[in-house]
């Protein structure tokens, strides 16, 4: 893909974040994110084994990608913040992907928290893309507390129904003064597709990868999707109409 | 007589005798060096930069936090 974006001062190529959760083995993983094209790659921030350690994920990817920690299982503002500065200090990174659930059946964001969060670590010079409800006001207020992105959600985490309401995923891209990122509730590739159609910057997704039958093969569709997408945005669809209208000539029909 | 009740921390939430003063002898009780990459620990709701492991003291009711990037979506 020629075009880049840019979130907070740092140019990015790859419209596909991907998460790393899930995976059947970790050479799949490994694969996946490789056939992905993702240059940002997603981990949580969780408490060591006193058992022994487990693999690192900064050994493992830490050199080749960019690490974006994540508050997945927070639900209060003040949990969030103290995750986000342990990430902090464990990858060496002031991005967060800031995630404050309000719900745990369905694992909606919880909006009040979300923002004193967001304006918590925006003080403390953190990176901010939160994950929001896909609503124009959410979005809003959070970019205008200091979000560098926002990231509403197409349907819930991990549901795999896509974009719930692609009329609001459209109104949040055209009214936002920060880059959207299309987050939770991809399925398959087309959803990725519509993501970027709709005016999205860019895709963030695990699941629809990770459980795929061959998720090598649906990493690499995914990159195509969200370059697909991206092109059919910048070369602008058709006007949708009602009827019909004959793509062929109307002059010059035989037996007229 | 009073019973002497030796001192308790909580690390990652569950409660075990405090073994060792400082938090880098206590760190390094549980297999965590000095500059591990990716490790990161909060002491009472605070973070301790790896910097300052050494000359943190620990005491009697001390909540600890150990972490390290995982799986995650």
């Amino acid at each position: 893909m020629s075009d880049s974006f840019e979130i907070a001062g740092r140019r990015l190529t790859s419209r596909l974040f991907i998460g790393t959760a899930g995976y059947p083995n970790r050479q799949v993983m490994l694969d996946a994110i490789t056939a992905s094209g993702a240059e940002v790659v997603t981990v949580s921030i969780r408490r060591i084994s006193l058992e022994g350690y487990a693999e690192s994920m900064v050994d493992l990817l830490g050199s080749d990608y960019v690490l974006l920690p994540n508050t997945a299982g927070c639900s209060t503002a003040r949990e969030a913040v103290l995750t986000a500065r342990l990430a902090r200090e464990a990858l060496d990174t002031n991005w967060i992907k800031l995630e404050v659930i309000g719900d745990r059946e369905t694992l909606h964001p919880d909006v009040e928290e979300l923002r004193r969060a967001t304006e918590e670590l925006v003080a403390d010079g953190f990176t901010v893309l939160p994950y929001c409800n896909d609503d124009p006001v959410s979005c809003r207020k959070l970019a205008d507390a200091g979000a560098a992105a926002v990231m509403p959600l197409g349907s819930p985490i991990g549901s795999g129904l896509g974009i719930a309401n692609p009329h609001a995923i459209e109104l949040i891209c055209a009214r936002s003064s920060v880059p959207v990122i299309l987050d939770a509730g991809i399925g398959t590739a087309s959803d990725a597709t519509l993501a970027l159609e709709l005016g999205c910057s860019a895709v963030l997704l695990n699941t629809a990868v990770a459980k795929a039958r061959d998720p090598r093969r649906m990493a690499a569709a995914m990159r195509a999707a969200v370059e697909a997408g991206y092109a059919a945005r910048g070369a602008g669809r058709i006007p949708k109409r009602t009827y019909a209208q004959a793509s062929s000539p109307q002059l010059g029909l035989i037996g007229t | 007589m009073t019973r002497h009740i030796p001192p308790h921390i909580q690390v990652n939430g569950q409660r075990e005798p405090l073994a060792a003063v400082m938090l880098d002898a206590l760190l390094r009780g549980k297999g965590v060096v000095p500059g591990a990459r990716g490790v990161a620990v909060a002491l009472n709701g605070e973070v301790v930069p790896s910097g300052r492991w050494a000359d943190t003291a620990l005491a009697e009711g001390d909540d600890l936090e150990i972490v390290h990037p995982f799986s995650g979506g």
